[in-house]
């Protein structure tokens, strides 16, 4: 068991200073704006909860928000299963094991405006062989015109960009389940499905719970991939919470708006993270029990 | 036959658990291997878009734009040569590998005592400090921007790689501590006092016995520093002008009074893959082990 | 449930085997007879779970057939085979209760859930876990998980064969008494096929009619714990069995002697073959004593263990150990050793060299 000291405060103290200087300072920067207004000049009065009240009765930001859940809701639908699937379907060694672990780990280290880059040359229907391939099959697609195509294109992207490290950590499950457990399978007469739910689902979880986690968050925070894109369009079809928010604070300058949409979006994350995190571990204990 | 069914993802069973051979050799003659097919139509579609901005690469604007063709039919490193000759260009390589590094270096720095902490002690408030820090990886970069766009002009750093550099902390610390955590978890408590009892120091402990020991988790943890802070673009842009630009956001710069230069953008995107690629190449015996940070 | 016959068996986990040392299992022929409980001893490395695993299909042997009955199953999948087989570290289905866990083999066999039921309860009583049966699996202990993968095993009553892989490794001691006593009791009530992996000569021993003697891929002797302690068909049997194992002496035969050195042993029957050969005695058959006939000795220590007392000597070069009661005293001034004969075997090449006249 972990003893009690309280000198091990010392060893946290490098990151507490860190991360306070680079998260709890900014943050109240925003707070600070989020409750004041300001005519320029530098000079600020207070406004109260006005800006929240704005931001709440503006469609702009539910909208955003709505759009932003259901690319949300539409990632972890496709990337989590098709994660696992791919990740039971790895080789288990040699020479190709490697190469698709190297294969598979290349989307993850290219930076996200390269990844936004690749897909909007990929898509054009001029010079990128997916989108004239589209084009000579007769199919009209232009993710630049159509907010179904670049719908349709960006999750495309994200699920290139990030369904190998579902896979990538799903297979890192996998691979720490005794063969024992797939013999004593065979013995029982279990069916691949059996196996697969009674076996390696369960081994699985932790990672998985982290997989999903993980997906959340940062589909919840996407910004660059789409921005290089589709710029948040065509029109706002595909203007997610962070595009709005950079839109807002940097391109408009509205600061206090702007920082109470940034309140309310953290929260929002934090809130719906909790909910997995609570129903995950609540579903881990029971199991125990 | 059992073995046969492939409910859902086909999946080969691992170990050397194969049933009879000879029937196995003729079953394969009518039909081909599921997880292969599953396989080589998810990696295509991974390598064909990079193929693409690859092959666009070596091709020249008007080939670009003139004709359509599946690999360059005029071969040309002319892209390549803009790029690698122009001090604009490849500053932002420099500029990007220099913050990524320091980031690497500041994150392991402080996220290993921190790890140690959290691993082998209680303390007062740890469990709030732990999930408070965890929560810091969940704040959108995007809320952050203009904050840190004040803050750093207001204490000079702005446009410094050391900016950039502390900003990614921001998120790379949490995961960094998390995932370090893991691993210190998984060595035993008799190893620290023994050591101890021993007469070792805490710092002469922590160097030369206990950081061999997790000696894979740092190597996780300084590899998903690194990607993480590789492929930001949207803080690292914020933060700089000109002196530490990365050269992701000098990719900009192709877009001119001419339009796009198709064949730079995509050299440029290309030299960006790179230095991931390295990466990946070292550890790629790793991979697996180090995706499983530990926890399983 | 039928006999189980291997029939020119041979395995090697390199795809191309070049010479001997490649094959894991050596060549073998060999006959499991229905419804005897045999022990697979052996040092760690030596096989056993290899012949196991390939008995239960789980491996596919390089070359050679499997045949139950008079069914070839070489080819046949383990699910075919209808065996049970049990491991060395527990294997149970985390999320189901412990009553689904003992289900489970039934319900994949399609069995009526009235059926499934029934056995479910029976087994339960016999392993004890009557009262945690709607607990998860997930919660136990090492050895509640354990009896779990053994009642698995043994709630299909119409088993082929039930195949045990190490399975009391990660018991506590006074568990695995327990449990081994209810695997015999198993044995005596059903009748099945029972085949026993072990490094522990004690557990085999005790468990099993029959013991199968394993070393480097090869089975070097089966028969009756007797057999194995009076004639052991190779030096390995003579030192892995026993405590402490078998001396050996290189000896020169000669009809019905054996020169040691300058001393001479009359073996009591006589052998055809002659020339260097090794002759094995076991502890048990030595007895010591001072002036003489018998070997020249030099006693090193003695040691008490309890039930008898180890005499270490020093014959001609060659440390021996000897095995008196108790009770008895030992001189201090002991020069020599004798054998008693009926506990003499001669050994070629590390195999036992028959006597005339003996009747296999």
């Amino acid at each position: 068991m972990k003893t009690v000291n309280e000198k091990a405060w010392f060893l946290v103290l490098p990151v507490l200073l860190l991360v306070a200087f680079s998260a709890v300072i900014p943050l109240m920067t925003v707070v600070n704006y989020s409750v004041q207004d300001s005519f320029g000049n530098n000079q600020f009065f207070w406004a109260g909860l006005l800006w929240f009240e704005e931001m709440l009765a503006s469609d702009r930001m539910w909208n955003a928000l709505g759009r932003q859940l259901v690319f949300s809701a539409i990632i972890l639908a496709i990337e989590i299963p098709l994660g696992i699937l791919v990740a039971l379907n790895m080789p288990q060694k040699g020479f190709w094991s490697s190469f698709c672990l190297v294969a598979m780990s290349l989307p993850l280290l290219i930076p996200w405006n390269v990844v936004g880059t690749i897909w909007q040359i990929f898509g054009r229907v001029d010079i990128g062989l997916l989108g004239y391939t589209l084009d000579a099959l007769g199919l009209d697609y232009n993710y630049t015109q159509d907010s179904l195509d670049a719908w349709i294109t960006v999750v495309v992207m994200d699920v290139w960009h990030w369904t190998s490290l579902v896979a990538l950590l799903a297979y890192a499950g996998l691979r720490s389940i005794p063969d024992a457990y797939y013999q004593a399978a065979k013995i029982d007469q279990a069916s691949r499905w059996a196996v697969f739910r009674y076996i390696e689902l369960p081994k699985m979880a932790g990672v998985l719970m982290i997989a999903i986690l993980l997906r959340f968050m940062d589909s919840f925070m996407i910004y660059t991939e789409p921005f290089v894109l589709t710029g948040g369009g065509p029109g706002n079809a595909t203007t997610f919470l962070s595009i709005d928010l950079v839109k807002m604070a940097l391109g408009q300058f509205d600061l206090g708006p702007a920082a109470a949409f940034s309140l309310m979006y953290f929260l929002v994350i934090l809130l719906i993270s909790w909910v997995f995190y609570t129903i995950m571990t609540n579903l881990d204990a029971r199991d125990a029990k | 036959m059992t073995d046969t069914v492939s409910a859902p993802g086909a999946g080969t069973i691992p170990g050397d658990v194969a049933p009879a051979k000879p029937q196995a050799k003729s079953r394969k003659r009518f039909r081909p291997n599921g997880s292969a097919i599953v396989m080589t139509i998810y990696l295509l579609f991974l390598l064909v878009p990079i193929y693409w901005l690859l092959n666009m690469s070596l091709k020249t604007n008007t080939e670009i734009l003139g004709t359509f063709s599946l690999w360059p039919r005029n071969l040309t490193l002319a892209n390549y040569e803009t790029i690698l000759t122009d001090p604009a260009w490849y500053t932002g390589y420099i500029n990007s590998i220099t913050y990524v590094t320091m980031n690497v270096v500041i994150t392991l720095a402080v996220a290993l005592p921190a790890a140690y902490a959290f691993s082998r002690y209680t303390f007062t408030g740890d469990k709030h400090l732990f999930f408070w820090l965890l929560t810091n990886r969940m704040a959108p970069p995007a809320v952050f921007a203009l904050p840190f766009f004040q803050l750093y002009s207001s204490v000079g750093l702005f446009d410094t790689h050391i900016a950039v550099a502390l900003a990614h902390c921001l998120f790379n610390v949490p995961l960094a501590v998390w995932i370090l955590e893991g691993f210190m978890r998984g060595v035993p408590k008799e190893i620290d006092e023994t050591a101890y009892i021993d007469g070792y120091s805490f710092s002469r402990f922590f160097i030369r016995i206990f950081m061999p020991l997790i000696a894979s988790g740092i190597g996780v943890a300084a590899f998903f520093a690194f990607m993480f802070s590789w492929v930001e673009l949207l803080l690292s842009r914020t933060l700089t002008s000109v002196d530490a630009k990365p050269i992701a956001a000098t990719m900009t710069r192709t877009v001119g009074a001419s339009g796009i230069d198709w064949g730079v953008l995509a050299a440029a995107g290309v030299l960006t893959i790179v230095p991931g690629a390295l990466v990946i190449w070292f550890v790629r015996n790793y991979i697996a082990k180090g995706f499983a940070l530990g926890r399983v | 449930m039928a006999q189980i016959t291997l029939d020119d068996l041979a395995h090697s986990y390199h795809p191309n085997p070049s010479g001997p040392d490649d094959f894991a299992l050596k060549q073998l022929d060999m006959t499991w007879r229905d419804g005897e409980a045999y022990a697979l001893l052996g040092a760690s490395g030596c096989g056993k779970s290899t012949l196991l695993n390939i008995i239960s299909g789980l491996l596919h042997p390089s070359q050679g057939r499997i045949l139950f009955g008079e069914r070839d199953v070489t080819n046949a999948p383990t699910a075919d085979r209808n065996i049970a087989q049990v491991f060395q570290f527990p294997v149970v289905y985390d999320t189901m209760s412990v009553r689904e866990n003992l289900a489970f083999p039934l319900k994949n066999r399609g069995m009526a859930g009235q059926e499934i039921a029934e056995r479910v309860q029976k087994v339960a009583a016999m392993i004890d876990m009557e009262a945690v049966l709607d607990r998860k699996a997930r919660g136990l202990t090492a050895d509640a998980k354990q009896k779990i993968s053994l009642g698995r095993g043994m709630v299909r009553e119409d088993v082929n064969a039930l195949l045990f892989d190490e399975p009391l490794t990660v018991i506590d001691p006074h568990m695995k008494w327990e449990l081994r006593t209810q695997l015999k009791k198993l044995h005596r009530d059903f009748g099945h096929t029972m085949i026993y992996v072990t490094h522990d000569q004690t557990e085999a021993l005790t468990f099993a009619d029959k013991v199968v003697v394993m070393h480097d891929g090869r089975v070097v002797q089966t028969g009756t714990p007797q057999d194995l302690f009076e004639k052991p068909a190779h030096t390995f049997v003579g030192y892995f069995i026993g405590s402490p194992g078998m001396n050996l002496f290189d000896a020169d035969i000669n009809g019905r002697t054996a020169r040691i050195g300058d001393a001479t042993l009359d073996l009591g029957r006589p052998y055809a073959a002659s020339g260097r050969m090794q002759v094995g005695v076991r502890p048990e058959f030595v007895r010591v004593g001072t002036g003489g006939d018998g070997l020249p000795a030099r006693i090193r220590r003695v040691e008490d263990v309890g039930r008898h007392k180890i005499v270490r000597l020093d014959v001609m070069g060659v440390e021996t150990a000897a095995i008196v009661g108790e009770d008895a005293t030992i001189p201090t001034d002991i020069d020599r050793v004798s054998f008693v004969p009926e506990g003499i075997n001669v050994y070629a090449d590390a195999w036992r060299v028959a006597p005339q006249g003996e009747t296999p």
